[in-house]
Order: structure tokens, then C-alpha cells, then sequence
């Protein structure tokens, strides 16, 4: 797998710029973390001695993007600890992606950090994930924060059947052809700047700045411009047997104290998760709190106010 | 014709007795992580990646009729509903992992796989592609792709004596009895 350390060398002096976002920290310590034959990048923020906080990130997204929460974590006396999925920032990129194949990594990581029950952290995607492992395996975890990763019933498009299957045509042949494609495939070189502001159409609520900063860590500067080091198979959207509704009637089955934090905003990313909706679905324990003004990723769009509640709820809990 | 091995088994290394009769070249595919393919880093395996590993196959052939054994007539299904313009019929029969992880998903678990496993089959493609959920309305959601966009009156051919819930769908959408396999490869022979 690719170092873990960063040659900037190459860098301008707008992109040593970029490289700084306020509040915003690289972790104190990396590690590869070698596990059933790909290398996973793992990312430490804090004391090593502290209580540790396993943290899980979104699709797409990278543990770097835990910069300014972890941050704020570790300052707050926690042991923040993230690792890059596979095929995702510095981690290896695997033949084959699968949710079973998420959780296992997953696992392997907490035996990395601890054997004891710990609070664990996802949003999006990474909630989700945890909230296998946590079904799974309830022994390992004490408490759970989901950050917008709350399952939702999504109803599919008011279509007719027949215009549903050329739909489904459609994206079938899509990903196939990418597929086909996917041994050849790079990624589009450009800069920073672009870079950010290709990211923005789905992340539309997030600044440039923070999204350039993301680009300094989630990409690497070739000879021919800055590209994202993810997978370039790997793509959003997609098809598969899985029903979210599975996952909502499920979700009230978690034995652990639970903080939900859900957005109130529309985003592209976003799951539009109603707090009414899965209400009569969520566990004994479970606070769940709509973050007013805030799209899918609540946690970039105000750190300090997620830091805070997730260090009250775990004040609460001993 | 195009051959899709079972769940743990690899390709043919000989034209198979019944394959005689087919009028046209038969190939074999080696799913990842199985026969001479090469295993992938720590599983990911879902039907979806074995699909894709398929229409490899299709790419290099142009058009094929799909003849699928257990997890590989699922797989023929799949495509078929995929790639309805390039499949020519898809054969379905027993044979190991027809059935998959049900209807639903399980109680969740953390899928590990055999630590003595060695080369191929893959235990990690052993014990995932033994409890991939299958959703009869996602099968049949293909076979009306296939029905729709293909332009044969019979894409899919049910051969099977094992009738995963899956496949009664199948079999209650197409409105079709199992019928033998020298009847179904003479069926997509006039086709071709």
C-alpha cells in the first residue's frame, strides 16, 4: 500500500495553504493495520493512554474527514480512532467491496484499538456499518453515536412498472460497463480548486475551503494534476437486494444507549431521514436530536456543537 | 454457450456429456476466487461482483446462452436481466448454492471465513455467497428485464428439481414447468 507519510515537496505554496482549515488537525499517530491480505490506514487522535472512541466514516468520505470532530474529541480528554475503508484514502484498493466485507475490517480494527466494550461513532454509511457490528456482536460496544445514519424507509419513484424496469436497465448496464472499464480506470486530474468543487455538487452545503483542505489529504499531487486516491470503481448509487426497511424494523433490536443526531436540511447525500418516521423504530435509550440547520454532514457543518453533545451523552452514561 | 459453475466448484475440465448437443463452441467461467481465477484480498463477494465477473465473460463472446448450476443460475439470471440484448437464453439448474442466504436477511453476523482455507474455492466466497439475501421481487424484477428488452419468448428456462423461494417466483412469473436439459439447450439452439 501507499506511505503513509505525504511528500509535499512537489506542493505550491497555495496548496501548503489549502493544507490548513481552522479547527482542523491531522491525527497525532498512522498506522497500517494488515488484515486478511490488504493494508487499512489507521488514524489516532489524543493520548494514547485515554478512553478510546472508535470512529467510522461515511461513503466516499475518508477518516480525515474526522479532522475537525476527532480534533475536538481528543481535546476533550478521548482517544479518537479512525481508519480509511477499503478502497478509500490510503487504504488498499480491494478486488472486492461488500457490506460483510466493511464489517469484517471493521472488526478488525476494534481488536486493533481494544477488547473491551467501547463507544463507537458513525455517520452516514459508517453508522450503518456499526450498527451491523454492534447487532452482531453487542459484547463489543457500550454506546453508539449515529451521526445522520439512521435507516429510513425510502419509497422507491412513483413510476409505472414497465418504465421501472427500463430504469433499472439502465443502472444495471451503467455499472456493468463501469465494470468492464474499471482495469484501465483513472481518475480525472485537476486542481485543488477542482478538485473541491467537483465534490461540492454532493456536498453542496460544504464550504470550499474545508472541501480543498479534504482534497489535500483524500488526493495526491501527480506529475499531471491532484486526483482522489479512492477507488475509481467505486461508485454512488447502485442496485442490490438490500431494503433499508429491513434495517429500520431491525434498528429497534440495539442493546446499547444510543445518540442519533439527524439533519434537517435536504442534501444530496443525505438518507432525508424524518425523526416522526423512525420514532416508533428506535431502541430503549435512544435520544435522538434533529441538528437544526444542518445538511448530512453535521458534524463538519458544526463541530463543536456534535463534540459537545457527544461528550455529554458519554458523561451521562457513567 | 456459456457455462456458470456452482458454489464451491469450478468449471468443467471436459465438454460435459449433455453439452454435446449444443450446435455451437461451449466456454466455462472460473468465478473469482474459484478454479484457476485468482482470490481476491479479504472476501467482498456478493452476486452482484460475480455478475460483473460473467459479463466479463460476455464482453469477450458478444452473445452467449448462460447455462447456470446452483449459485451460477442465479448469477445466468442476473444476467440475463442485465445484459437482455446479449444473453440468448439462460438455463437454469441444480445444483450447490441455488438457495443462497434466503429470502431475508439472517439474524447479522460477522462472515469469517475458514483460517486453513487454501487457493481455491475461497473460504470467504464459501461463507458469504452462502448467506447472500435473495429477494424474490429482486429476481423477478430481472426476469421481467429479461422478458421486456431481450425479445425471446422464453429467457429463462427452469430446470431445476430444488426450488428456493427465489425461484418459485421465477417459476410462477414465467407460468412454466421445469423441463430437461437437452429440451432447454434445444430451445436457445434455434434461437442462435
Amino acid at each position: 500500500m501507499a506511505s503513509l507519510e505525504t511528500d509535499r515537496s512537489e506542493w505550491t505554496q497555495d496548496e501548503q495553504a489549502a493544507a490548513v482549515f481552522p479547527g482542523a488537525r491531522r491525527p497525532d499517530r498512522r498506522r497500517v493495520l494488515e488484515t486478511h491480505g490488504l493494508g487499512l490506514a489507521v488514524s489516532e487522535w489524543g493520548d494514547e493512554n485515554a478512553e478510546p472512541l472508535l470512529l467510522a466514516h461515511g461513503g466516499f468520505d475518508f477518516a480525515g474527514t474526522y479532522d475537525g470532530l476527532a480534533a475536538r474529541l481528543a481535546d476533550a480528554g478521548y482517544r479518537a480512532v479512525c481508519w480509511d475503508q477499503r478502497g478509500h484514502g490510503d487504504s488498499d484498493h480491494a478486488e472486492l467491496y461488500s457490506w460483510d466485507a466493511d464489517v469484517r475490517d471493521l472488526l478488525d480494527v476494534l481488536d486493533s484499538v481494544s477488547r473491551e466494550p467501547l463507544v463507537v461513532i458513525g455517520h452516514s454509511k459508517g453508522g450503518a456499518i456499526l450498527t451491523h457490528l454492534i447487532q452482531s456482536m453487542p459484547h463489543r460496544v457500550r454506546a453508539f453515536v449515529n451521526i445522520d445514519g439512521i435507516p429510513t424507509h425510502r419509497p422507491p419513484p412513483d413510476v409505472a412498472d414497465h418504465e421501472r424496469t427500463r430504469l433499472l436497465a439502465r443502472e444495471l448496464s451503467g455499472w456493468l460497463d463501469h465494470r468492464r472499464s474499471a482495469a484501465t480506470r483513472v481518475r480525472k486530474p485537476g486542481t485543488l480548486a477542482e478538485l473541491a468543487q467537483r465534490r461540492q455538487r454532493m456536498n453542496p452545503r460544504l464550504p470550499l475551503d474545508w472541501l480543498r483542505y479534504l482534497a489535500t489529504i483524500g488526493a495526491r499531487k501527480d506529475a499531471d494534476g491532484w486526483r482522489w486516491k479512492i477507488d475509481p470503481v467505486l461508485r454512488p448509487g447502485g442496485f442490490g437486494p438490500h431494503r433499508a426497511t429491513w434495517d429500520l424494523r431491525r434498528f429497534a433490536s440495539l442493546p446499547v444507549p444510543l445518540l442519533g443526531l439527524l439533519a434537517t436540511e435536504p442534501e444530496p447525500m443525505g438518507w432525508g431521514t424524518d425523526p416522526k418516521e423512525v420514532e416508533p423504530y428506535l431502541p430503549k435509550n435512544a435520544q435522538v436530536i434533529p441538528v437544526e440547520g444542518t445538511g448530512h454532514f453535521i458534524h463538519i457543518e458544526q463541530p463543536d456543537r456534535v463534540a459537545g453533545l457527544i461528550t455529554g451523552f458519554l458523561d451521562g452514561l457513567s | 454457450m456459456l457455462l456458470l459453475h456452482g458454489l464451491g466448484e469450478r468449471s468443467p475440465a471436459t465438454l460435459p456429456e449433455d453439452m454435446k448437443a449444443w450446435p455451437g463452441p461451449v466456454y466455462a467461467l472460473d468465478f473469482s476466487g474459484h478454479g484457476a481465477s485468482t482470490v481476491p484480498r479479504g472476501g467482498g463477494y456478493t452476486c452482484e461482483q460475480l455478475m460483473g465477473d460473467a459479463d466479463t465473460g460476455l464482453a469477450h463472446l458478444g452473445h452467449a446462452t448462460l447455462l447456470g448450476r446452483g449459485l451460477g443460475a442465479y448469477v445466468a439470471l442476473l444476467l440475463a436481466g442485465a445484459r437482455p440484448a446479449e444473453v440468448r437464453g439462460a438455463i437454469l439448474c441444480d445444483g450447490l448454492g441455488l438457495a443462497g442466504g434466503g429470502p431475508a436477511p439472517l439474524t447479522p453476523q460477522v462472515i469469517f471465513s475458514n483460517p486453513n482455507s487454501l487457493g481455491t474455492p475461497d473460504g470467504y466466497g464459501l461463507a458469504e455467497l452462502a448467506r447472500d439475501v435473495r429477494p424474490p421481487d429482486y429476481a423477478t424484477a430481472f426476469l421481467r428485464q429479461a422478458s421486456e428488452l431481450s425479445g425471446l419468448d422464453q429467457p429463462v428456462t427452469i430446470c431445476t428439481m430444488e426450488r428456493p423461494d427465489w425461484l418459485v417466483a421465477i417459476a410462477e412469473e414465467l407460468d412454466a414447468e421445469s423441463v430437461s436439459v437437452s429440451q432447454a439447450l434445444k430451445r436457445y439452439a434455434e434461437v442462435v
